[in-house]
């Protein structure tokens, strides 16, 4: 009796205290972690957002962690303690079959590619695995007055009726909004106007040319592969973009023009509301000036100005810096 | 006045009831079991197959993030709690020559692990998830009832082994009274909610997830081992010492290890590093370990190599060597930059929870569950189960590793992520092949259960030595 006491008691008192101090002790400790500057709670309806994520398990497939490592430069900067006051329950996930989602509303701020993504992820990238999540949608012959209709391509569109958000969609995408990286003290360099050449991101790494050399240093496939990483999700990777809800860039008369600079400018603020051909593309694109080097963003145009039929006038570094330099 | 003669005539009679009864009570774990593996890895395939063609199986109830979790925690919690609690008390009694504590708790244990895999279940298809916190997904209320039921388990095997007609507890028996004693702190641990927010609970799911793992399966599944070897071999087990040694190292090691799966994480640098130094020392226990089982094995393992319950275990302890020194070598800092958040973790996971976990509770299965019930499988269904589960998981696992890595390698050359979406694609495909076979080999094991338990026995011979007798203790 006594050895049973020893083994099951002993062992159980030593898990009893090893559990304290390093479950229980570090929880109650980083519990109260305080918020970084810039962390606001959630709204209401963000919080609601954030339940359907969960209940959906979203964080199966999405991280919302970005690690100090070269390779997440592009999900954005390093998370901080700081970041998670606010995450009860903790969403940072295991595995990233799909991209981090920590700055997703940075990276991706436009409602309508969101709607479509999750409406069926295929209709704006084809080559992904994630599920479509058509039934937080409901098909009605006409939009109610203040509800804009979800501007599927045709092919993923129902034979009749249009697709609207559910009141779990609209919280969804609310969520998916929110999540936006407020600039750590330290970080302000890094975010702000210049984009030191030292701190480039990981991709502009493997550019040998440097700023100075853009166009001749041009590498055909490292340029469709920027492409493909920033610009292809709405402007598609064939250039026309998805008919009248993101404009097409093949044939477009700005990516046409000798003058580049309003090209430039476009990649480097972003663009909201812009009249292409004749229609309104309400949706916005967001701005790349802190996310890619000049050289990168030279490159892309470049990629840009060379597909699919265009030929407009090639680019360099020292433009685009030129460009940056004067400000929004 | 007649009461003592009859309860000299009664002993035989009560003895043969007692051994009925632990008969039927393993053999309703093992069959409770055995529904959870088809229903788990059932899911596990469709979700396999989800991969590849995603807009299959539309709906909220079918969707990838729900049936995920649903595939992980039956996986756990129906599967293979169900059955190690079930090996458990059967090793416990017969080990201690007694009979069990109370069959009444064993069966009351097994209706509320059934309850809480059922509610956990039809909760996370409804989308009621506690959060995505990894293996701890149910509802508060229904890990409480899994709560119950460990704590029913752990008094009933307290209690059985208390009652022992041996001098020594033997070592089985260490490890599965420590692991669900030691499962039920983790339990109360990862339920309580007033000290986890933010970063707080980021720290209680490293410390959780891999606690509910390495302090409950393992333990378990090591105890079937200790006991389940001798009895196959007709040999007392290499070394009892050195079975002692890697219990309290074990132990003391493990319950460290968690923040592991948070390496680059904005948890303090401290807990990371802490976490990576015992993922190293974990080697200890794990060599010790499985030096003890194959020392145990060997010059047997030739003149028994037809005992398919020796096979299952032997494949159970390269599966604990391989995938727990695998797991030390993912804790370095230079590999995580490759691997973390690739198929390759799926890969490890599946390395240890089938090729150690799940090959541990067949081979125990197969070697205990025809001794009690006096009932064989048959020899071919013994075959294609091993089979196919064996070159099954072979697929599976090497696909991921590999496919994890170059998933790692595309995110470090900086390419588009989309790429290590497509560049996954055709290992997602040798996934299905693999999981097809793994699913399909237990079909075959289902059918064995039923022969070994309410159907006709099957033809396989007997695996046990010709000598009778309780060689383990």
């Amino acid at each position: 009796m006594n050895k049973l006491v020893l083994i099951a008691g002993g062992s159980t008192l030593v898990y009893a205290v090893l559990a304290i101090v390093m479950g229980v002790l570090p929880g109650i400790e980083l519990s109260n972690t305080a918020a970084g500057p810039g962390v606001e709670p959630l709204t209401p309806l963000q919080a609601e957002g954030r339940d359907v994520y969960v209940a959906n398990g979203c964080s199966y497939c999405h991280t919302q962690q970005v690690r100090p490592l070269a390779q997440d430069k592009i999900f954005g900067r390093p998370s901080a303690p700081g970041d998670f006051a606010h995450q009860t329950p903790e969403l940072l996930g295991s595995q990233r079959t799909g991209p981090d989602l920590t700055n997703i509303g940075v990276r991706q701020p436009s409602e309508t590619w969101q709607y479509i993504h999750l409406y069926n992820p295929r209709a704006v990238v084809p080559q992904s695995v994630m599920p479509a999540f058509d039934w937080l949608f409901e098909v009605v012959d006409q939009a109610p007055p203040g509800v804009t209709a979800v501007a599927l391509p045709k092919a993923y569109a129902p034979t009749r009726g249009v697709v609207v958000p559910t009141r779990e969609a609209e919280a969804l995408l609310s969520y998916l909004l929110s999540l936006k990286q407020p600039a750590l003290p330290d970080d302000a360099n890094r975010n702000g106007a210049a984009t030191p050449a030292t701190d480039a991101p990981v991709a502009s790494v493997a550019s040998a040319g440097g700023a100075t050399s853009a166009v001749d240093g041009y590498d055909p496939a490292r340029a469709q592969s920027l492409f493909i990483a920033n610009c292809a999700a709405c402007h598609q990777a064939g250039g026309e973009g998805l008919p009248g809800v993101f404009p097409p860039l093949k044939g477009n008369p700005v990516v046409n023009d000798a003058d580049a600079s309003v090209h430039i400018r476009t990649v480097l603020h972003g663009l909201q509301g812009t009249n292409v051909s004749g229609i309104v593309y309400a949706s916005p694109m967001p701005p790349f000036a802190s996310v890619l080097a000049d050289a990168d963003i030279a490159t892309i145009i470049n990629f840009e100005r060379t597909s699919w039929g265009n030929h407009g006038a090639l680019v360099t570094a020292a433009q685009v810096a030129a460009e940056r330099a004067k400000g929004k | 006045m007649s009461r003592t003669l009859s309860t000299t005539t009664q002993q035989p009679q009560q003895k043969e009831k007692d051994a009925r009864a632990l008969v039927a009570m393993l053999a309703a774990y093992s069959a409770s079991a055995t529904f959870w593996l088809l229903f788990a890895t059932g899911v596990g395939t469709l979700l396999a197959f989800k991969l590849g063609a995603p807009d299959f199986g539309g709906g909220a109830w079918l969707t990838f993030g729900r049936l995920r979790p649903i595939h992980t925690n039956a996986t756990f919690y129906g599967w293979a709690s169900i059955a190690l609690v079930g090996l458990a008390l059967y090793v416990a009694a017969r080990s201690s020559r007694t009979p069990l504590f109370s069959v009444k708790l064993a069966w009351i244990g097994l209706v509320l692990f059934n309850l809480a895999a059922v509610a956990g279940t039809v909760a996370l298809d409804l989308g009621y998830n506690d959060g995505n916190l990894e293996y701890r997904e149910w509802p508060w209320p229904i890990r409480l009832i899994f709560l119950a039921a460990l704590i029913v388990t752990a008094w009933n095997l307290v209690g059985t082994v208390a009652r022992r007609t041996t001098g020594d507890i033997y070592l089985s028996n260490w490890y599965t009274v420590g692991g669900v004693l030691w499962t039920c702190i983790i339990a109360v641990v990862a339920v309580l909610p007033w000290y986890q927010h933010g970063l707080g609970q980021v720290s209680v799911s490293g410390f959780y997830m891999h606690n509910a793992v390495g302090m409950w399966f393992t333990p378990l599944a090591l105890g079937i081992f200790y006991y389940a070897l001798p009895k196959l071999l007709s040999r007392p087990i290499y070394s009892y010492a050195l079975g002692v040694f890697a219990f309290w190292t074990n132990l003391v090691f493990y319950p460290i290890i968690g923040a592991h799966h948070f390496l680059f994480s904005p948890l303090p640098w401290w807990l990371q590093t802490t976490a990576i130094v015992f993922s190293v020392a974990m080697l200890v226990p794990v060599l010790g370990g499985s030096a003890n089982f194959l020392l145990t094995m060997g010059g047997r393992v030739r003149t028994r190599a037809h005992s398919y319950p020796l096979r299952f275990i032997f494949v159970g302890v390269i599966g604990y060597l391989v995938g727990s020194t695998q797991g030390t070598f993912e804790a370095f800092r230079s590999l995580q930059e490759v691997w973390h958040f690739t198929n390759f973790t799926v890969g490890h996971s599946h390395l240890t929870m089938y090729g150690f976990v799940t090959f541990a509770i067949w081979g125990g299965i197969y070697a205990l569950l025809p001794l009690a019930s006096g009932k064989e499988p048959g020899q071919l269904g013994l075959a294609l189960h091993f089979w196919m589960a064996l070159v099954g998981s072979f697929i599976y696992v090497i696909a991921l590793s590999i496919g994890g890595t170059l998933q790692g390698l595309d995110w470090i050359h900086g390419l588009p992520f989309i790429q290590s979406v497509v560049d996954m694609q055709s290992y997602y495909v040798w996934r299905g092949v693999g999981g097809a076979l793994m699913f399909l080999s237990h079909i075959v094991f289902a059918w064995n259960v039923w022969r070994m338990t309410y159907g006709r026995a099957g033809d396989a011979p007997s695996q046990m030595p010709s000598l009778p007798g309780e060689v383990a203790t």
